[in-house]
């Protein structure tokens, strides 16, 4: 079975290009409502 | 469970049935060994980016005609998804090309071209940090964009019109070209999680700049108030 690492070494780097992106995406988005509903208070507060 | 919880687990298993098919179902090329089962993963994280920045073309050209936001932000979600699918791409090649050909890289037609293609799309992404503004980035970036596309034709024909040393498409490759027709089926089935991680991945990135947009309507009424 040679080379069989380098095909698993692959898999393993493609399942973790893909997963750091949707992580990446995932946690811009929770500072992103975090930051939205923060804003939205202060400006409910103002009015 | 929600929905897009749902949606990722899908994915996930759908993804895992795919190496269970490249791994367990596709017989061993005779020439090439286990090295060749790279291509289940190759192939369809290269088509999947195609397809992605074909998307990316057609939001940037429905953005400069119609002028919605929404346009824009599924330029901006389709083009970082094709760029992760394109690192794929560029990452799995010389991992199989090294013990194939002997060597990581060169600079022939077809790898040249997906290399120029990840720098045009990473050149569109840095376009958008460089401009305050949101209309003219949209614009500007839209612009940038469908010149950007005029490198997927080429990356696609570039094995095609010229002689490389990648091989010659094994997919729409004329006669004499193909694979063996289980190799082939394990493939295109291979195929369908990556179209369902582009599809999920999109989602999300669209979702990221649709409230980066309700953000920037907020932040000018609390700078007005």
């Amino acid at each position: 079975m040679k080379n069989l690492n380098s095909v698993f070494a692959a898999y393993l780097i493609a399942w973790g290009v893909f997963f750091t992106y949707y992580v990446t995406v995932a946690r811009r988005a929770a500072a992103l409502k975090e930051e939205l509903e923060r804003l939205k208070n202060s400006l409910n507060r103002g009015k | 469970m929600k929905k897009s919880s749902l949606g990722a687990a899908a994915v996930v298993l759908l993804l895992a049935a795919a190496a269970y098919a490249a791994f367990f179902i596709a017989p061993t090329d005779s020439r090439q060994g286990v090295i060749y089962r790279i291509i289940f993963l190759h192939v369809p994280s290269a088509e999947t980016g195609l397809v992605s920045f074909f998307i990316c073309f057609v939001a940037n050209v429905a953005y400069v005609l119609k002028r919605q936001p929404k346009w824009d932000w599924m330029g901006i979600a389709a083009a970082e998804v094709g760029l992760a699918f394109t690192t794929v791409c560029l990452i799995t090649g010389p991992i199989w090309a090294k013990p194939v050909w002997g060597i990581y890289w060169t600079w022939d037609a077809r790898l040249t071209s997906t290399a120029v293609l990840w720098l045009l799309y990473v050149a569109y992404l840095l376009l958008r940090t460089l401009i305050e503004e949101p209309d003219r980035r949209a614009l500007l970036s839209a612009l940038f964009g469908i010149f950007a596309f005029i490198d997927v034709p080429l990356v696609f024909g570039s094995i095609r019109w010229w002689r490389t040393q990648h091989p010659q498409p094994v997919i729409m490759g004329g006669p004499g070209s193909g694979l063996d027709p289980v190799m082939r089926a394990v493939l295109f089935f291979c195929w369908v999680p990556m179209l369902a991680l582009m599809v999920l991945l999109m989602q999300s990135r669209y979702r990221l700049e649709a409230m980066r947009g309700d953000l920037d309507i907020v932040r000018r009424e609390s700078e007005a108030a």
